[in-house]
């Protein structure tokens, strides 16, 4: 049991903190723009192709650092080139412009890499076990993925307290519409944050794509995750974001780890059940098999009874 | 005679700021009643009060004698209260004739029916030319009401309110933005369309304030501090000391 | 924009008023004659249910206002119901006739309808989006769970051809199941085109507007949304109830985000602004999806550079495109502007061979074996290892963007000139 909880945390931390470096950026482009990004996650997948292309010629390491730039390259020409001009449509045409970036990006990296799962590995040095615990290995990957994403983290969080662009943005956040008065060049602090925003996406995926695979169904797995992980958080606040990365990591690597059904409990308190009725499906599906439903479940329920998210201020 | 609307000790407050402080007023059927006071003396969020846009934060309101304090707005307007908006507010998609014909189709009891053609509502579409006859807007019937001029959709805002017939009318400045011609137009349309009907108006301008009403109520720092014919208004120098100095006449 | 569902009021007679039903009609009718082959039966079954599923999503998105990401819920859901009742009815023996079956995916649809409208149709925009999606990933997640009930990835099937005879028929040919999805289909569209003519249907239009004014003028914006939602569930679910018995398999994928994606795609690509936008948008896609895809492996990528050009440069769709050229084409002025139309569409094509060759080119290089290095495209043999074909499809494609680009502004300049034209007619 303790074996369970202890690895279950660390996945869950991992896990966690990649949704973080995921929704960090889209919460702050969603926050000073107000437009959700539905192509976050396929620039996030943009990065893990990059890098697989670009780990092939050089190796893994230049990869971990030019992939994430050519997506934050994309991402900056996405909203310079498209957002830009749409923007006069409302914020739905801005909705179902970011869906239609969401669905050309996967179906041109179709294009260009073909269906099948890349073989994107982690570099050597990393590819043994850190230590044993029980008999369970624990990868010395994830424990770089662990030390990139709080080192991103820490970054964001000093580039957003301790700089002048850091406090613009966090003006925009909350103010978003008077920022343009103070005399700063908003279109160009969006380009940024929207650029910045999706190199963030694309390095979550170069580092996500050795552990998760690297495949043209990976941002469908986590676009809307992330979602869920800035609407529960809260508009405009980074620290939600955070901690609601935290949240539903944890939940969904526990809710996997969790073999325990309605039936179950039935059968502890003495109710025996009906194994051929139609509704059996409800008490013997176990917890691990609707965890992919909790965070969805989540969503729902916060936007109908709190719409600031946990630890917003404002409304989405 | 019987009381269209009553206001009872009414507060508003935003935050800690009290914008209404125990308004107290009760306007008369078939009244014409306007109300005046200087910038930032809680008109026009008094009128939201009255028409249920904002809830209030004590006190109760009354129409017809029965209180409708915290009804959501479309069961006030159901009761038989109509008002205009002062930002113009208009179906910008929708043509002229929709929306005047949207305007009055719960009035005029179809509600949310989902079987009949609107186009042979001919109840409807005969009212729906006479009110585009009455603001003057039938050769305009067909065009976007977002494409329209100022004045244009300041008639048109008039036009929905008065759409369904309500006999409580409110109107939010009228006349605001508009030229002296288009004021006087104006105030001719609202006399018009008000017969034996029970007008409450907030109005910046004296002259209209003054031709149209029976009976204005002036408000100061979210209090009645007046109220009356208005003869008894012009000369009341409490209302003159808070326009200090402002043309009353 | 949207002036297209403004109707001059006054009556007409009801053949005239009618005309373009009664044509549809009549196409709808013929088109199995001509087009004959099992292949064109079957796109022409896949267009009429697709046709339903925009037009209902549109009664969302067009009519009301509401952008949802998860509309295939009530489709798929549709579909389950349905197939189960052909099961049912199929193992059971009792009396229920094929072409009733999809009323069952109707009622679900409008139940599920009902029950996550009830809490989602409280305020438009990105909030009712949002919680879309979540209901659409968690229904789409549940069918992969409630085994018993969606039969997981295999899904259920069922056998249209047991159930008790209609005058006769049994569907076992396409042709028969053709006539009865077009069937639907023409009564389908007719009730949603005469849904959005109704006191419910314009205000619809009013809330989607401007919902502050619409609680104003007597209507809860709440109840306008739930109801206008139910409908659109309802006709989703009749959609889903039809593409059951024409495939007799229901899975996973009829619920899931995909197919959600698919019908705003198809919507929006047609015209959100018009009621006949997403037929438009349906039989394009359909098109594309079956033709293109005979042709070429990226027929999905194509589909979305025509998407995210809609939203960019036309957001009225290709329905707002015609209809521009309605009034010009009433003042037969459409002449005029053959010449400027000509300039700009020749290097445009241009442009768009030298994108798809360079596109086609490089999905080759991905998915060729090892040693081959000869792609046919266009009709000619291309070694993609020779630079010729790159620089020729290169050379097109920015070449023919700049003179398009160029060439432009005479033909907006044009179609300026004629419409003034067209409305000073017009006013007169």
């Amino acid at each position: 049991m303790l074996e369970l909880i202890v690895f279950s945390l660390l996945n869950g931390l991992v896990y966690g903190l990649l949704l973080f470096m995921l929704s960090s950026g889209l919460t702050l482009i969603f926050s000073m723009m107000g437009v959700l990004n539905f192509a976050h996650a396929s620039l996030y997948m943009l990065g893990a192709y990059f890098a697989y292309s670009i780990s092939a010629k050089v190796g893994f390491w230049p990869g971990l650092v030019i992939a994430p730039v050519l997506v934050g390259v994309v991402g900056a020409l996405i909203e310079r080139y498209g957002l830009r001009n749409v923007h006069r449509y409302g914020h739905v045409a801005e909705l179902i412009f970011t869906f239609g970036i969401a669905f050309l990006i996967e179906e041109s990296i179709q294009l260009i890499w073909g269906k099948q799962t890349m073989d994107y590995r982690e570099p050597e040095i990393l590819s043994v076990p850190l230590f044993t615990l029980w008999g369970t290995d624990f990868p010395a990957y994830k424990a770089f993925m662990l030390a990139v994403s709080i080192g991103i983290f820490i970054a964001l969080l000093l580039v957003l307290t301790r700089t002048r662009v850091g406090l613009i943005i966090q003006a925009a956040i909350t103010h978003p519409n008077q920022v343009a008065m103070l005399g700063h060049n908003v279109p160009l602090v969006f380009t940024g944050v929207f650029g910045v925003g999706s190199a963030l996406a694309g390095l979550a995926g170069v580092i996500a794509g050795p552990a998760l695979g690297t495949f043209p169904g990976m941002a469908a797995v986590l676009g809307s995750i992330v979602f869920v992980v800035i609407v529960v958080g809260g508009l405009g606040s980074l620290w939600g974001a955070f901690l609601a990365s935290l949240l539903i990591g944890m939940l969904q690597t526990f809710a996997v780890a969790v073999d325990y059904s309605l039936e179950d409990l039935f059968a502890e308190i003495g109710i025996s059940t009906s194994k051929t009725s139609a509704l059996s499906d409800l008490y013997t599906v176990t917890v691990a098999q609707i965890g992919p439903i909790l965070p969805y479940l989540l969503l729902v329920l916060i936007l109908i009874f709190r719409p600031t998210g946990l630890f917003g201020k404002r409304e989405v | 005679m019987s009381t269209a609307i009553e206001l009872i000790d009414l507060y508003k407050s935003f935050g800690s700021t009290e914008i209404i402080r125990g308004v107290n007023l009760a306007v008369e059927q078939g009244e014409r009643h306007a109300i005046i006071g200087p910038n930032g003396a809680g008109k026009s969020t008094l009128y939201n009060l009255i028409t249920a846009k904002y809830l209030p934060t004590a006190g109760r309101i009354r129409l017809r004698g029965e209180d409708v304090t915290g009804c959501p707005p479309y069961e006030i307007n159901r009761m038989g209260l109509a008002r205009s908006f002062q930002v113009t507010n208009i179906f910008p998609r929708m043509s002229v004739f929709e929306n005047v014909r949207c305007g009055m189709l719960w009035a005029m009891n179809y509600r949310y029916s989902f079987w009949r053609d609107v186009d042979e509502l001919d109840d409807v579409n005969a009212r729906s030319r006479q009110v585009l006859e009455d603001i003057g807007m039938t050769s305009r019937a067909d065009v976007p009401a977002g494409v329209l001029s100022y004045a244009e959709q300041r008639a048109l805002e008039i036009g929905i309110t008065i759409a369904g017939g309500a006999d409580i009318v409110l109107l939010d400045e009228p006349t605001a933005g508009m030229n002296r011609s288009e004021t006087d137009h104006t105030v001719e349309l609202v006399r018009r369309i008000t017969e034996n009907k029970t007008l409450i108006m907030v109005e910046h301008d004296m002259s209209v304030v003054f031709g149209l009403a029976d009976r204005i109520t002036v408000l100061v720092y979210g209090e009645v501090i007046a109220s009356g014919p208005p003869n008894e208004i012009r000369g009341n120098p409490a209302v003159r000391e808070a326009y200090l100095g402002e043309e009353v006449d | 924009m949207a002036v297209a569902n403004t109707a001059a009021p006054g009556r007409s007679s009801f053949l005239r008023r009618n005309a373009i039903w009664w044509a549809a009609l009549v196409l709808v009718v013929l088109l199995p004659q001509v087009a004959r082959s099992g292949t064109a039966i079957a796109v022409l079954n896949q267009m009429c249910i697709m046709v339903i599923f925009s037009l209902s999503y549109n009664m969302l998105l067009g009519q009301g206002g509401m952008l949802s990401f998860g509309h295939a819920v009530y489709f798929g859901l549709g579909g389950y119901f349905a197939m189960h009742l052909i099961q049912l009815a199929g193992g059971a023996g009792f009396f229920m006739p094929l072409p009733l079956t999809p009323i069952a995916g109707g009622l679900a649809g409008l139940f599920f309808g009902l029950l996550f409208g009830s809490f989602s149709t409280n305020r438009a925009g990105t909030v009712f989006a949002m919680i879309s999606l979540g209901i659409g990933e968690m229904i789409a997640a549940s069918s992969l769970i409630f085994v018993k009930f969606s039969g997981g990835e295999e899904g259920i099937t069922a056998d249209r051809t047991d159930l008790t005879p209609f005058f006769g028929h049994r569907f076992g040919s396409e042709v028969e199941v053709y006539y009865l999805i077009a069937g639907w289909m023409m009564l389908s569209a007719w009730l949603m085109y005469r849904f959005s003519r109704t006191p419910l249907g314009r205000m619809a239009n009013a809330v989607r507007d401007n919902p502050e004014r619409a609680e104003f003028v007597g209507y809860s914006q709440r109840r306008v949304r739930l109801l206008s939602f139910m409908a659109a569930g309802f006709f989703a679910g009749i959609a889903g109830g039809l593409f059951a018995l024409n495939y007799e398999i229901v899975t996973e994928e009829t619920v899931n985000l995909v197919t959600s994606g698919i019908v705003l795609l198809q919507a929006y690509i047609g015209g959100v602004g018009f009621f006949a936008g997403p037929i438009v948008g349906a039989v394009v896609y359909t098109l594309l999806q079956t033709l293109l895809s005979n042709y070429t492996e990226i027929w999905a990528f194509y589909v979305g550079l025509i998407f995210v050009a809609t939203v960019m440069y036309a957001p009225t769709g290709l329905t707002g495109i015609i209809m521009m050229h309605l009034p010009i084409y009433r003042v037969r002025k459409l002449r005029t502007l053959a010449l400027p139309y000509l300039k700009v569409g020749v290097p445009a094509l241009c442009c768009a061979i030298g994108v798809i060759g360079m596109l086609e080119l490089l999905h080759y290089l991905s998915v060729r074996a090892v040693g081959q290095s000869t792609k046919r495209l266009f009709w000619m043999s291309l070694n993609v290892e020779q630079p010729t074909p790159w620089i020729v499809f290169g050379l097109l494609a920015v070449g023919g963007f700049f003179v398009a680009r160029r060439m432009a502004p005479a033909l907006v300049a044009a179609w300026e000139a004629a419409s003034a034209q067209a409305q000073g007619r017009g006013e007169r």
